[in-house]
């Protein structure tokens, strides 16, 4: 994807990603400490996300990465408040603007959604209701926010959005069904209705993954336009960081449902000290490498969130679990900050192991 | 849009003549087939020990002497032109649609079908009220509360109601009902025209039985339509916006859900339509249905041809109606 280090306007230093696992609410306007979202299976308890803690401020995008089936996608989910099954169990916290939405009202949670936070999904063809126009669902979402509003005001609104997001003669499209749309329109439809009542919070569910190459470019480009122009925050959920580096201002490295490595995206791509967040560079075809070099895979599988793994739960695929004396496999690693400010890794390895063998074996690698 | 129903309307006429020739050839023909001669075929509509002569008049009044093809046009002209029948020196002129005499009482068919046709209809339409309101509400809190004390025995309902025959569910509504209990004493049919409120009382038990039916069906279709939709991205996509729940069952889920539905429902009412005729005859309910029972057990051709032509009928409008309505349901069907 896009060559590294990031550009410059990547390169303001200020993290908005602190953890504070306990205390009051702190300033962050999405706050989330010790998430923890399990589901009870025939199986097992699926320990979907275990313990998972991140801040984001506004103006600011965070960029969640990880294999399938680290969490990323019940985080965002979590946060929405969308875990409506019985064998859902939700705990932690999750403080939106001064508000804790986990043990709050459903009924409130759901006034938020829609208005305050807003979710795009991976597949724009399925998210969308297939016997409603784009329009008639854009609308929706307007009203059921904007009670009071009349269908011609909650239609030029529709339009308006629809402009926003670059479809060509939108008062026309406005009546086009979404089978009608292309992939990339579909999902600049979807970016419409999730931003039509301005929220402060959008999440992104895998946005550019059902899509072309070249679309996909173009819908970070409309992401990132659309927050500078609202200031709001912005979650990026994707396996691709290629899409991270484009876009993101933070990064969290989720595996096995818990947070890995945490930090400004630019020190996080320089400086990455976590196994496994070496192991995610490794594996990602860069243009300026040799073509002759292979990308190299992080071996094994991710573990089973049933049967996760004692102690670090990345050991077994480790190649260093074994410089930690045994620590790795009994003992669960807590996320500490690193030397550089706001960058934090759960990690059994000492900075000065860490900083030895990324550069001396990963650095030059990549 | 014009076009296509057009086109529809050709295609459903065809089919209807096609039908009208099949259920010819069966009853016509196959007779033939077997080896019966058109003198032992007449016999079945003359009394006992009939003379040759009277054999030979029936024979010809039946147009039984005439070759297979040549009565099957005369049958199909004459529901489009009517026809006359002569007999010796009388004409008797029957009107369009004209489905010939009754072999048996010499009644003009068409007249009788009309007259049983508001009874029948009356059976369908009230028992489809009432099963797609009860079908379809109990199927989509079965899916909503799924697994629940209320699924597990709405299902269980279902499943009784699916299996059991109408003819034992009308008997025992009528044994509990109108005999041991007489909250509907005396059914017997009226004319809503006559006596709305009786036509609506005495037709009570006739609905539920033949509405237990199809609610069961309907109920089922339904939960398992509403498990699926339910679990589809528009749905997430739906709460994600904030929808109350309310909305995102009724507007999103049941929408789709209901579409499949949409479909059954007009076959289903087109079928009965021709005749309900287990619910018909257990309720001694003078409809098209009893009328069919009659008609075969009599042997009665022309009654046969008529019955069968109009259930065909029935079937075929309904079809064409489902098809034109599913374009206006679902926007991603095209007319082709």
């Amino acid at each position: 994807m896009k060559h590294l280090p990031l550009g410059p306007n990547h390169l303001h230093g200020r993290s908005g990603t602190t953890v504070t696992a306990e205390g009051p609410p702190d300033s962050a306007f999405l706050s989330v400490r010790d998430l923890r979202i399990h589901f009870a299976t025939d199986d097992g308890l699926v320990r979907a996300v275990d313990g998972l803690s991140f801040r984001l401020d506004r103006g600011r995008t965070l960029g969640i990465v990880g294999e399938s089936g680290s969490g990323k996608s019940v985080t965002s989910l979590g946060i929405m408040g969308l875990h409506r099954s019985a064998r859902a169990r939700v705990s932690g916290e999750v403080w939106l603007d001064g508000e804790e939405l986990v043990a709050a009202d459903p009924e409130r949670v759901r006034q938020l959604r829609g208005r305050k936070m807003a979710m795009i999904f991976q597949d724009p063809l399925t998210a969308m209701h297939p016997f409603y126009s784009v329009g008639q669902q854009i609308m929706e979402a307007y009203r059921v926010h904007h009670p009071d509003a009349h269908r011609k005001e909650a239609r030029a609104r529709a339009v308006e959005m629809l402009t926003r997001v670059g479809i060509p003669q939108p008062d026309r499209r406005v009546d086009d069904y979404p089978h009608q749309f292309s992939g990339g329109m579909r999902q600049r439809a979807m970016i419409a209705m999730a931003l039509v009542n301005d929220p402060d919070l959008l999440i992104a569910d895998e946005p550019t993954t059902a899509l072309d190459v070249t679309v996909q470019a173009q819908i970070l480009d409309l992401i990132r336009d659309l927050q500078r122009e609202t200031g709001s925050a912005v979650v990026i959920i994707t396996h691709d960081l290629g899409v991270v580096a484009e876009i993101a201002d933070d990064i969290l490295v989720m595996y096995a449902g818990r947070c890995m490595e945490n930090g400004p995206a630019e020190d996080v791509f320089t400086h990455p000290q976590h196994p496994y967040t070496w192991g995610l560079l490794a594996s990602m075809p860069r243009i300026n490498r040799e073509r002759k070099e292979r990308l190299l895979p992080i071996e094994g599988n991710p573990p089973s969130l049933i049967r996760v793994p004692p102690g670090c739960p990345f050991h077994p695929r480790c190649r260093y679990a074994q410089l930690t004396d045994g620590r790795s496999e009994t003992e669960v690693p807590s996320l500490v900050p690193t030397d550089s400010p706001g960058h934090s890794v759960a990690c059994h390895l000492t900075p000065e192991e860490r900083r030895r063998i990324f550069t001396e074996e990963i650095a030059p690698g990549l | 849009m014009t076009a296509y129903i057009v086109r529809r309307v050709i295609a459903a006429i065809i089919l209807l003549i096609v039908v009208t020739m099949i259920t010819f050839a069966i009853f016509f023909l196959v007779p033939r087939l077997a080896g019966e001669t058109s003198t032992q075929l007449a016999a079945q509509y003359v009394g006992r020990d009939p003379s040759p002569d009277a054999l030979a008049a029936v024979q010809k009044n039946l147009g039984f002497d005439q070759p297979l093809y040549q009565q099957w046009w005369e049958f199909a002209h004459g529901i489009v032109a009517g026809r006359t029948f002569r007999y010796g020196p009388d004409a008797s002129v029957c009107h369009v649609p004209c489905f010939g005499y009754s072999f048996k009482s010499h009644l003009p068919v068409w007249p009788e079908i009309t007259s049983r046709l508001p009874v029948t209809i009356s059976l369908a339409a009230g028992a489809a009220v009432i099963w797609v309101i009860t079908g379809v509400a109990i199927g989509v809190l079965s899916a909503l509360k799924r697994g629940s004390v209320f699924d597990r025995f709405s299902m269980g309902l279902a499943l009784a109601g699916v299996s059991l025959p109408i003819f034992f569910t009308a008997l025992l509504s009528l044994a509990l009902f109108s005999y041991k209990w007489p909250v509907f004493p005396n059914l017997q049919y009226v004319p809503i025209t006559q006596n709305p409120v009786l036509w609506a009382k005495n037709l009570v038990l006739p609905w539920i039985t033949l509405a237990f039916l199809y609610s069961a069906l309907y109920a089922r279709l339904t939960r398992a339509g509403m498990l699926e939709t339910m679990s589809e991205d528009y749905i997430r996509t739906a709460r994600a916006k904030g929808l109350p729940e309310r909305q995102v069952v009724i507007r999103h889920g049941l929408r789709s859900a209901l579409t499949p539905i949409i479909t059954i429902f007009g076959l289903d009412l087109g079928l009965l339509l021709g005749g309900a005729v287990l619910t018909e005859t257990a309720f001694s309910l003078p409809g098209v249905g009893q009328y069919a029972v009659e008609a075969i057990t009599d042997n009665d051709l022309p009654k046969i041809m008529a019955v069968t032509t109009l259930a065909a009928f029935f079937i075929v409008v309904a079809n064409l109606v489902v098809d034109v309505l599913y374009v206006a349901v679902d926007p991603r069907v095209r007319y082709r």
